[in-house]
């Protein structure tokens, strides 16, 4: 080897030194998730990403496992022999990340905040007779009817799932975020090396002590094989795909569709679908000005509006999407047909023949269109020909979607500013039941957006929260999906679940309607 | 000068109010609400109406107006509405990578197109010349993420040699960080590179055709001197304005960079900002955003005399 061969490889060989980029710990999971996370209080906020962060630093009550079953997590639970008292039992050894025990007091802190937002909380708690602590470890809760809900809306996997939280902080006022980030869960949130937007950092929580049984949905023993996990904020789909390709993550939430073919093939990766209970589509119309404040108009836009080509349009793998007419969920336990030929296929002769029986006279139908959201973003283009086709007069207003949240708030005619149809996305487990769908809300200007007024369904919703026995209730989830169609107070527009991407090597994922981050092992 | 410079300084003042005025009611005017984007698209009237209390939006415009400004006033730019964090330690830990980014930009723009121009101009009407112009009109009208990910398919996920994304501190060593930001300075500088080399060639020919350089070419200077003593030094007052206007631009460019490449500079802070309807942090960024704008063209303006003796303040 000559003098300068060495010297410029010797050269060569302490630049790449110098140049490699300091690899990760050992003994850490590097995530991406969807989207990044901006709202810290769990407690607060309904967004996907603030419910995941809650799931890394909180813990339930109760929990539902893989085969959609009620299992105990932070508490056992007895019910009285009239079905109306339920005495909570909280596990031995339960440690907030400060140190301080988790204590029933606690507990009742988290419910009473919990309840003032959440919809199954805000249906239940006036019914709540009395809640008391009896010891450190064990609380009471009486109800003034029996029923077995309270029980389901502990162990509510999505929307505000009930976490608990020292008293100090869940007794923070409603509307004010709580900003300490302290929770009895499996991680503990790294303070320090938490950046907006860039990173959050989550380290093992080693004085959490898991269940015995093993892990199965979001139930089971929680345990953390690695010290740490770090959640990676992207912003730009192909980068974290790229990122995934060249190993600089371990695992991606969501691989985009369109770039699903970008990682098949490829042996290092693995493709899978962590969250077989899928995502539900659908639209609703505004009651309260022209034209669907008419209801033979909304019947005539849902016959013009079919699913199939729209989600073609979106997702465009079969794999990841199916059509469904399910009010609460297909593959979900209250899953009906009825009225399916009114919103899977289009049907544009049958609509043009109701909207000259309703005499539309061409009145505008604005859609707003949330141009951010990867599993929607595309449909409102594809809604908006199908109802051309069948003679409505349409535009389309694109824009993000926090823009579409205020918009949509807007309860005037399309010429100030108002809307006729927006479109969005619930989790399954979000819509699954009439108490905690807010897709079934028809209480006129308290409804969600979309006002509808139906009394009869509103009347229905009721008598589901106080009746018990499992039959009657699944008949009158049966009517209440019926009239949601009947009435177009909200259409559901197909059914799809997520790609996730892990490197190989990466094992333990659990199959759950959350991505969660613990069991999970490296070869 | 230094007068001058003063008094300069002190004109950003009711520029800064200006924007500060603009940003604000702009902010407020347009659609969004903060309290609907932190609770979710499910929440009740009550639980928004208490998030907008707390966070006192359901004040009146003017008085939040007030009150912001005499935080401003203070040095307190206020704290975020999304992350409860001070706006100032948010912008903080951004500073870093956008600076990092757009310094190492402005260098290698600088190193390549003015060098690249002059020799444009050197070989007029050559092959070299026409190269380096066909270069330059594909650097200008290729977008940023474009050039961006084609880097990063070619270098990073193919031949493997640098990170796809994110940022290294300075403080881990100036290897990772260079590492770090090789290919974002690249794609970035693209555009920049493009429109210096042909601002660089044509001033420098404007100048070629010049009496000036016609008597010192009559009175027997060599070509090389005649070039570069006379033609680039006064081509440079042009480049100084075209190397000023892109670095202010290249805060619209960064935003895009730093989307492309994951590095959590300023630009992808305003985005998310703007998207989370967060208005101190929006306001604070656009604020800091007009005053490196007031600082390049000062910088700029100063550059002048030491180009052109003949232009004082």
């Amino acid at each position: 080897m000559t003098r300068p061969f060495r010297t410029t490889l010797a050269t060569a060989t302490a630049v790449a030194a110098l140049m490699a980029s300091v690899p990760a710990h050992a003994d850490t999971l590097q995530i991406v998730m969807q989207s990044r996370v901006s709202v810290l209080d769990a407690t607060l906020s309904t967004s996907h990403q603030t419910r995941n962060h809650g799931y890394m630093i909180h813990d339930t009550l109760l929990a539902i496992d893989a085969d959609g079953e009620l299992r105990p997590q932070m508490a056992e639970w007895e019910v009285s022999e009239d079905g109306t008292a339920f005495t909570f039992t909280l596990r031995e050894g339960l440690t907030f990340h400060d140190g301080a025990p988790v204590t029933a007091e606690d507990a009742i802190a988290s419910i009473k905040r919990w309840a003032q937002s959440d919809r199954m909380g805000r249906a239940l708690m006036p019914r709540v007779t009395d809640m008391r602590a009896e010891d450190d470890r064990t609380f009471v809760i009486e109800l003034d009817f029996a029923t077995d809900l309270i029980l389901s809306a502990f162990a509510k996997q999505s929307g505000l799932p009930l976490f608990v939280l020292p008293a100090r902080l869940a007794d923070t006022e409603a509307g004010t975020a709580i900003t300490e980030q302290v929770g009895a869960g499996p991680f503990r949130f790294n303070a320090e090396l938490f950046e907006p937007g860039v990173r959050v950092v989550y380290d093992r929580f080693e004085d959490y002590i898991p269940r015995d049984e093993p892990a199965s949905g979001l139930a089971g023993g929680k345990v953390v094989n690695f010290d740490r996990v770090e959640r990676i904020e992207m912003a730009d789909e192909l980068t974290m795909v790229n990122s995934l390709l060249a190993g600089e993550i371990d695992y991606l939430e969501t691989i985009p569709f369109d770039l699903v073919p970008m990682v098949e093939g490829n042996p290092d990766l693995i493709i899978e679908i962590h969250d077989t209970t899928g995502f539900q589509s659908l639209y609703r119309f505004n009651q309260l000005n022209a034209p669907f404040d008419n209801a033979t108009i909304r019947r005539a836009a849902m016959y013009a509006l079919g699913q199939e080509p729209a989600l073609q349009a979106q997702i465009g793998n079969p794999d990841f999407f199916q059509t469904c007419a399910a009010v609460f969920g297909c593959g979900m336990p209250y899953e009906f047909d009825t009225h399916a030929e009114m919103v899977i296929e289009p049907n544009p002769e049958r609509a043009a023949e109701l909207l000259e029986e309703a005499g539309y006279d061409g009145a505008p139908v604005v859609i707003l269109q949330a141009t951010d959201i990867p599993m929607i973003q595309s449909i409102p283009v594809v809604m908006a020909q199908q109802l051309r086709a069948a003679g409505f007069n349409v535009e389309v207003q694109a824009m993000d979607f926090m823009t579409l949240l205020s918009r949509r708030s807007n309860r005037g005619p399309v010429e100030e500013g108002g809307w006729s149809i927006f479109l969005t996305t619930w989790h399954n487990v979000e819509v699954q039941d009439p108490i905690r769908s807010f897709t079934v809300t028809a209480n006129g200007p308290d409804a969600w957006a979309g006002w509808p007024d139906v009394p009869e369904l509103v009347e229905l919703v009721d008598t589901y929260l106080v009746t018990g026995d499992p039959d009657e209730r699944h008949e009158l989830a049966r009517q209440i999906h019926d009239i949601t169609l009947e009435q177009g107070v909200s259409v559901p527009f197909g059914q799809v679940v997520r790609p996730t991407g892990r490197r190989a090597g990466i094992d333990g994922i659990l199959e759950a309607p959350v991505p969660v981050f613990w069991n999970i092992t490296r070869d | 000068m230094l007068r001058y410079v003063l008094q300069r300084i002190v004109a950003t003042i009711p520029v800064m109010g200006v924007v500060a005025v603009l940003v604000f009611v702009l902010l407020r005017l347009s659609t969004g609400d903060p309290a609907v984007i932190m609770a979710g698209d499910a929440a009740s009237e009550a639980q928004l109406e208490a998030i907008r209390r707390h966070m006192g939006l359901d004040q009146p415009i003017v008085v939040q107006f007030f009150i912001w400004l005499g935080q401003v006033a203070t040095g307190d730019f206020g704290t975020s509405l999304h992350y409860g964090m001070p706006v100032t330690q948010i912008i903080g830990g951004r500073v870093g990578p956008s600076l990092s980014l757009a310094l190492l930009t402005i260098a290698l723009s600088i190193a390549v197109a003015v060098p690249l121009g002059a020799l444009a101009a050197w070989a007029h009407g050559s092959i070299l010349d026409r190269l380096v112009m066909s270069f330059s009109v594909l650097g200008f009208s290729t977008p940023i993420f474009v050039t961006g990910y084609v880097f990063v398919f070619l270098l990073a996920v193919k031949a493997g040699w640098f990170p796809i994304q994110g940022y290294r501190p300075l403080a881990n060593g100036v290897g990772p960080w260079l590492t770090a930001l090789v290919l974002p300075t690249v794609s970035l500088s693209t555009i920049y590179i493009a429109l210096i080399a042909r601002i660089t060639r044509s001033s420098i020919l404007e100048v070629m055709g010049e009496d000036f350089i016609r008597t010192a070419r009559s009175k027997g200077v060599a070509e090389v001197q005649v070039f570069m003593r006379h033609a680039l030094r006064n081509a440079a007052v042009p480049i100084t304005t075209i190397i000023g206007i892109g670095a202010a631009f290249m805060i619209s460019g960064v935003v895009v960079t730093e989307s492309v490449f994951n590095i959590p500079g300023l630009g992808r802070l305003v985005v998310e900002a703007v998207l989370a309807r967060d208005y101190p942090l929006i306001q604070a960024l656009i604020l800091l955003f007009s005053f490196v704008y007031i600082l390049i063209n000062l910088i700029v303006d100063l550059l002048y005399t030491v180009f052109d003796p003949r232009i004082r303040y």
